[in-house]
């Protein structure tokens, strides 16, 4: 063989080899991306999944009950034929939601406002971290809390005072009324509730407001606003949909909440206009129940559990809805 | 004279309103302290050597520990991570790298914001209905399960921001020497990454650890030891539940006992995943 001959030998083989490596590097190429969209196509799976067990096992009650299982107040498992209708878990998730909101709203808000405008540099860091730590504790921890230190407080030196003050007050004394005072009522919950969601909508609110360009608060501080007259004028104007966005996030998760509410709700499925006496979340309801269910009972369970998804599915939409226009127009 | 008094009336204002910002700080933060504080004050004297290796006690006897919910929340973390988070990841990086601009991304990131925040107890029936009736029975693998699809949501959106933050410069380079975009992937994007993809699979960790709603009726528990995957396994979430429901004293103080651990093992996954990405920021 002559020299020429060798090395183009040589030069195939090494292109040869060329090529295999190549193939293979395209090959595995082609296989991390289908895997990664298989995986992502996977996440929109998830959601069909959960639509469709939730319908499948609802069935037999959607079946029965139809669209008055939504109006229904009684609810009776035990009867030979089953009575089973969602109003009174409707109600207490509502109620509760409502009242946990009315609480944690200005406080989260208040606490909002403190951590951006007022508290000294050096102390804001430590606090928003640790209020986004408590955001991370697993909820049925605040419910034990609930259930064993807070219930017992608010019964025993609480609310009978409110009772007692608002006894003769028309239209009050049904909302804050009780015949006995018991550890356990929507009350509670809803203070438990409020607590928990508290975190969530200070750290969005804080998030939210760092959104806001320095030049516009500066240029207001510049003509001789006050602190507040900033917050009030420049701040929330500027940030309301990320605000309302956050709240409704806060709400999203209030509704769906399940450990902080199930021990200090009572599980009872009545409606009587007070928010001392006991009542039961949709949520709470399914926890306390689906275990020891069955059948039509089990599957109102079910329903219910649908009925919760479509409702938190339209609050979180909303939210995320307006927290992504907010994030368009500060990208912006 | 009229801008003094508007002036005062206005400074007043101010006062009040930035002093009910304070309260709202001082009560928040002291509630939640409050909080801490009864977890301390009643988990601490039961946190003993004896709750690591003693089985939960049956009703009315005393002594006892959580060996045993203590190992099965330990494997069904461990196993609903190992599901969740690869599956997790490689669709962040779809919609980080190869599908960045696709027609259906929007939907998939907006759909997984919804997962993120839906509620978890849902995700317990859809588990509860997607495998433990096909398979006849409660068991740690469906529990896993359930874990591994709250998983899912975290950690696509944590990889995604983070790989999102990788300079497209360093991908360019990468690709103008010929690599193939799965080794960009490898050996660039992932690389300038870690920290964040790593800090995202330890929140979801502190995500599921205490969660206890999705494994009411996929799990179960259980009050003996048990390795079996196929059936009801102890764990300290239901273990808390079931205690808590029972008059039983001995049982109340283990459930505060394992409250405890719960809270503790949360904020310290917590802080560590937050040290790590810190880190990796001043670097």
């Amino acid at each position: 063989m002559t020299q020429m001959d060798q090395s183009a030998v040589q030069f195939n083989v090494a292109a040869m080899d060329r090529s295999k490596v190549l193939g293979g590097m395209a090959l595995s190429d082609k296989i991390f991306s289908f895997a990664t969209r298989a995986a992502a196509y996977g996440v929109l799976l998830v959601l069909a999944g959960i639509i469709i067990s939730l319908i499948a096992g609802a069935y037999p009650a959607i079946r029965t009950f139809g669209f008055e299982f939504l109006v229904t107040r009684r609810w009776a498992p035990q009867l030979d034929e089953p009575i089973l209708g969602a109003l009174a878990p409707i109600y207490g998730t509502l109620v509760t939601s409502f009242v946990a909101m009315l609480i944690a709203v200005p406080f989260g808000l208040g606490i909002a406002i403190f951590l951006t405008e007022l508290c000294p540099m050096s102390l804001r860091r430590p606090i928003r971290i640790a209020i986004e730590l408590l955001a991370g504790i697993p909820s049925i921890i605040y419910g034990m809390w609930g259930f064993f230190v807070l219930g017992p407080f608010l019964a025993n030196y609480v609310e009978p005072g409110i009772v007692w003050a608002l006894q003769d007050v028309p239209v009050l004394n049904i909302i804050f009324g009780a015949d006995i005072i018991s550890n356990i009522s929507l009350f509670n919950a809803s203070l438990v509730l409020g607590i928990m969601i508290l975190p969530f909508i200070t750290a969005v609110s804080v998030d939210v407001f760092s959104t806001v360009p320095p030049v516009l608060k500066e240029s207001a501080y510049g003509i001789g606003c006050t602190t507040w007259e900033v917050v009030r004028n420049v701040v929330l104007p500027f940030t309301r949909v990320g605000v309302v966005g956050g709240v409704m996030l806060a709400l999203g998760r209030a509704l769906g909440e399940t450990m902080a509410v199930t021990f200090i709700i009572g599980n009872s499925f009545k409606i009587d206009g007070s928010i001392f006496s006991p009542g039961t979340t949709i949520s709470a309801a399914i926890a306390s129940e689906f275990a020891e269910s069955d059948d039509l009972h089990r599957a109102a369970l079910m329903y219910l559990g649908l009925l919760l998804f479509v409702l938190t599915f339209f609050v979180l939409s909303a939210a995320r809805l307006m927290l992504a226009r907010l994030e368009k127009r500060s990208g912006a | 004279m009229a801008s003094n008094i508007n002036y005062a009336k206005r400074k007043f204002g101010n006062r009040l309103a930035m002093l009910m910002c304070l309260a709202a700080t001082a009560i928040g933060v002291t509630w939640l302290f409050l909080i801490l504080f009864s977890l301390l004050w009643n988990g601490l004297p039961r946190l003993t050597p004896a709750l690591f290796t003693e089985l939960t006690p049956p009703p009315g006897e005393k002594g006892g520990g959580l060996a045993n919910a203590i190992f099965g929340t330990v494997v069904m973390t461990i196993m609903g991570v190992g599901v969740g988070a690869p599956i997790g990841i490689l669709a962040g990086t779809y919609l980080a790298e190869y599908g960045r601009h696709a027609k259906l991304s929007p939907v998939i990131r907006f759909i997984n914001d919804i997962l993120l925040s839906a509620p978890s107890i849902i995700i317990g029936l859809f588990i509860y209905g997607a495998v433990v009736v096909p398979m006849r029975g409660f068991s740690a693998i469906a529990g896993s399960l359930a874990l591994a699809v709250i998983v899912i949501p975290v950690v696509v959106r944590t990889t995604e921001d983070m790989l999102s933050l990788v300079p497209n410069q360093l991908r360019e380079a990468a690709s103008a020497l010929g690599m193939p975009r799965a080794h960009v992937i490898w050996l660039v994007s992932y690389r300038a990454a870690r920290a964040g993809l790593i800090t995202g699979v330890l929140l979801a960790v502190a995500r599921i650890a205490g969660e206890t709603a999705p494994l009411l009726f996929t799990v179960l528990s259980n009050q003996f030891w048990s390795v079996n995957l196929l059936k009801p396994m102890a764990n300290l979430p239901v273990t808390i539940n079931n205690f808590i429901n029972n008059p039983d004293g001995n049982w109340k103080e283990l459930a505060w006992a394992a409250a405890l651990l719960i809270t503790l093992a949360v904020l310290s996954l917590n802080i560590f995943a937050r040290a790590l990405s810190a880190g990796k920021k001043d670097a």
